[in-house]
């Protein structure tokens, strides 16, 4: 199917595309890679009246270390975090999840900010931006403001951004050199919505883990932290027996829900067995 | 009210001044408006990578992407590309292979290839299989298309050139 006729803009200072966002109301949309919204306008299951390309808002660009922190412009592509030395070193949970996003041709477009604002519960930025304890930095009308990760998912395609914002950039904090990271996602076909997918970074001192953060992601309506696990696993000697408690305890603390073609006692089902195998992929 | 906007771009190497509604894909335009019937129109959504083409270096979906938004830009199809090395050599190899079978999907997985080719030219099978799993082959050629890439792979590294398929007398 085609789109519904719209209109096009492409400012190029933040200050006008603000502008513009506040003047279109509910009838403009952003648009930076446009591999969601694209087709989502092709099946018209969203007709708005106005596209706002940022894709010329300098504000928005490059990834960079800026103090402590590793700060991810909103319009970074999936491929440029592919191939980035500084997300490698600083974020290497980052690299490991990118292959798993859609295709190259799509990862050439499709942006990091894009994936976060749009809030998918299956999408791999969101699990892995709280994983990092990732902190968004958005622009209004009244200026900027930050907010965690942890506050900027509410729900279902639901964040914190509120309809005249835009989001500018993320801020990581840089990972620690005995941090170990762990991404996998079940999915039926490569590069398609996983079935269940976890993001997990901890600190480790040989056989024992710390400041873990197991989060999973196509299970609930938003990524979601084991925090119950996390909490048994901090701090001791990982062994079997450990990690078959920690596997029954976030089967048993997250609050899994069913999609088109799996129930949520799969989805639990497969949150033990990411976690199992993500345990021992991190004390290998 | 007009909605129609202003382009310019260059496509395989001309330059294409055009006015078009912003809703046109890319793939519309070069098919319908520019007659290249190369780059093929599929799912529409981004799933089956059969509208395959090039921006500024890099492929994209066509189908996901709009013309207004390749003002300024440089597109190639598979028609504009038939003379690099990467692509002559995956054609060879293709027709070596009989990677084909109905050709829908074929520009597409020529184009996601050759990327492949430039970008990971250490890809090991398993990696070819998965880099073009998101170019769908509806007739499920899939095997003898990764055979066909993978062979590319194998040539560069050794530095050989892919022979070309000379019919039989």
């Amino acid at each position: 199917m085609k789109a519904a006729a719209f209109d096009y803009v492409k400012p190029k200072a933040l200050s006008d595309a603000l502008s513009l966002l506040k003047q279109g109301g509910d009838d403009a949309r952003l648009i930076a890679g446009g591999q969601t919204l694209l087709a989502t306008l092709n099946m018209r299951l969203s007709e708005p009246s106005v596209l706002i390309d940022i894709t010329d808002v300098e504000e928005l660009k490059g990834i960079s270390v800026v103090s402590d922190k590793l700060r991810i412009g909103a319009l970074v592509t999936h491929t440029e975090i592919e191939d980035s030395e500084l997300v490698a070193k600083h974020a290497p949970l980052l690299k490991a999840a990118a292959p798993h996003i859609a295709h190259r041709a799509i990862r050439n477009l499709g942006t990091w900010g894009g994936s976060l604002a749009y809030g998918d519960p299956a999408a791999e930025w969101p699990a892995c931006s709280l994983a990092l304890q990732a902190t968004m930095v958005i622009h209004g009308q009244a200026g900027e403001r930050k907010v965690s990760a942890k506050d900027f998912f509410i729900d279902l395609y639901t964040t914190a951004l509120e309809s005249d914002e835009i989001l500018v950039a993320t801020e990581i904090p840089l990972a620690p050199s005995n941090q170990v990271f762990y991404f996998h996602e079940l999915a039926r076909r490569h590069g398609d919505y996983a079935v269940a997918g976890l993001a997990a970074v901890a600190q480790k001192d040989g056989n024992v883990l710390s400041k873990c953060a197991f989060t999973f992601f196509s299970v609930s309506s938003t990524p979601v932290m084991a925090t119950a696990a996390q909490d048994l696993i901090n701090g001791k000697t990982l062994n079997s027996e450990l990690i078959a408690e920690a596997v029954n305890t976030a089967r048993n603390e997250i609050d899994a829900i069913a999609d088109i073609t799996n129930s949520a006692e799969a989805k639990k089902h497969l949150i033990g067995v990411l976690l199992e195998r993500g345990l021992k992929h991190l004390v290998s | 009210m007009n909605l129609k906007k202003k382009i310019s771009l260059t496509v395989n190497g001309t330059l294409v001044n055009a006015e078009i509604e912003p809703r046109r894909h890319l793939v519309d335009f070069l098919r319908e408006d520019l007659h290249l019937k190369g780059p093929h129109l599929g799912c529409e959504q981004g799933a089956c990578g059969a509208c395959t083409v090039k921006v500024d270096g890099q492929i994209i979906r066509g189908c996901l992407y709009l013309a207004v938004q390749a003002d300024g830009c440089v597109v190639e199809t598979v028609e504009g590309l038939t003379k690099s090395g990467v692509l002559a050599d995956l054609q060879e190899s293709f027709m070596r292979h009989n990677a084909m079978q109905c050709g829908f999907c074929s520009s597409g997985m020529l184009l996601a290839a050759a990327e492949l080719v430039e970008k990971q030219p250490k890809a090991n099978r398993e990696e070819v299989r998965e880099w073009i799993s998101g170019n769908y082959c509806r007739c499920t050629g899939y095997h003898s298309i990764v055979d066909a890439i993978v062979d590319v792979l194998d040539a560069r590294a050794k530095g050989q050139k892919i022979k070309p398929v000379t019919a039989h007398a």
